[in-house]
């Protein structure tokens, strides 16, 4: 065992699964990959399984924020010393990893956000969402007295001491974003964005479309603005 | 108000109070969620019941009529009811996923623990 994991949250990802899991391995061979199958109806977790990545089966459909904590909780509980969270579509080249994860390695961080932003990559986005990431970007800007270009990224790594905290019950698992990284900055974790590339988004639907993208925009204002308002002292409890 | 309105309230504010109590008595409703509903109940029977103790309650809220404090009583209590759920509810959300990623976790260490013996 390695103490470096690899968390790939999956909900129906059966036809693309084994590319990402093949392509982690082949570019960091010594980590272990955990795909967290959020109760897919497809292929999934055999897929995933065949391909090589050990994966934790959820009873239920818990959604994106609950399937990612899970694998946080699993490799907490196995002493990973280093975690990357990465997207199940594809959408996260695994070349990009080793950049992730040195830093915090080497303790120039304790968490690396993966920035599609940083430098023109050519990565497009649906006006509205671009809009959404402009606000956020600012507000967490703004909030953390650093400049934060893309804080809606779900390409990460992260050290064990933000695993901690990720695993207990102050990680909103409510889509997890621009929230988590104004608790991190109140809790005197440190952050860093680092430039990756993202590949285009290869499903019509993404889990902030339609009215989901209104509840998310109202989530997270109310999030950020609790987060804000919360003593240092409950930042790690609820 | 008039006199059937007040029995009427009068019957309402019982029966919500004699049905909770007989709720909690089948162990149909727990204890920790009867007590907004049977201050509701006994709420509306004091209201109508004393009609001068709803005239002062109606003159302490600007003057309104002591029937319109009644209603104005029990939209309130409803809200707070739901509020009350919405929290109660927020909390079984919370167990409920804790127990399912727990399920999820043991599922895997037992499968691991099996392949270890073989």
């Amino acid at each position: 065992m390695t103490n470096v994991m690899v968390i790939i949250p999956a909900y129906n990802e059966g036809s693309r699964i084994a590319e990402v899991v093949k392509s982690v391995h082949d570019v960091v061979p010594d980590y272990d990959i955990l795909v967290v199958n959020d109760c897919s109806r497809d292929n999934t977790a055999a897929a995933a399984e065949a391909a090589g990545a050990t994966v934790l089966r959820l009873p239920f459909n818990l959604g994106y924020g609950a399937a990612l904590q899970s694998g946080f909780k699993y490799a907490m509980r196995k002493g990973y010393e280093y975690v990357v969270q990465m997207d199940a579509d594809g959408q996260h080249p695994a070349k990009y990893i080793s950049n992730l994860v040195e830093p915090v390695i080497h303790g120039l961080t304790d968490v690396t956000i993966g920035s599609r932003f940083l430098r023109d990559t050519g990565y497009t986005m649906p006006f509205a969402k671009r809009i959404g990431v402009f606000i956020f970007s600012n507000i967490v800007s703004l909030v953390t007295g650093r400049t934060v270009k893309d804080p809606t990224s779900g390409f990460q790594a992260l050290n064990r001491k933000v695993l901690h905290l990720y695993a207990s019950d102050a990680y909103p698992v409510d889509f997890p974003d621009a929230d988590v990284l104004i608790m991190l900055h109140k809790l005197g974790f440190r952050f860093l964005e680092v430039p990756v590339e993202m590949m285009p988004n290869p499903k019509q639907k993404t889990m902030h479309s339609g009215i989901v993208t209104l509840y998310y925009i109202f989530k997270m204002f109310l999030s950020i603005l609790v987060t804000i308002l919360r003593k240092e002292s409950e930042g790690t409890r609820r | 108000m008039t006199g059937e309105l007040r029995v009427f309230s009068i019957l309402v504010g019982i029966f919500v109070f004699v049905g909770i109590i007989e709720l909690v008595r089948r162990r149909k409703l727990r204890e920790e969620y009867s007590w907004l509903w049977l201050l509701a109940g006994a709420s509306i029977f004091v209201l109508s019941s004393s009609y001068d103790f709803a005239i002062i309650v109606g003159r302490i809220f600007g003057g309104i009529l002591p029937s319109t404090i009644i209603y104005l009583f029990a939209i309130i209590f409803l809200v707070l009811i739901s509020l009350h759920f919405s929290v109660k509810i927020s909390k079984l959300h919370d167990q409920v996923k804790t127990l399912a990623q727990e399920i999820a976790l043991l599922k895997e260490a037992s499968k691991e623990t099996n392949a270890e013996d073989k």
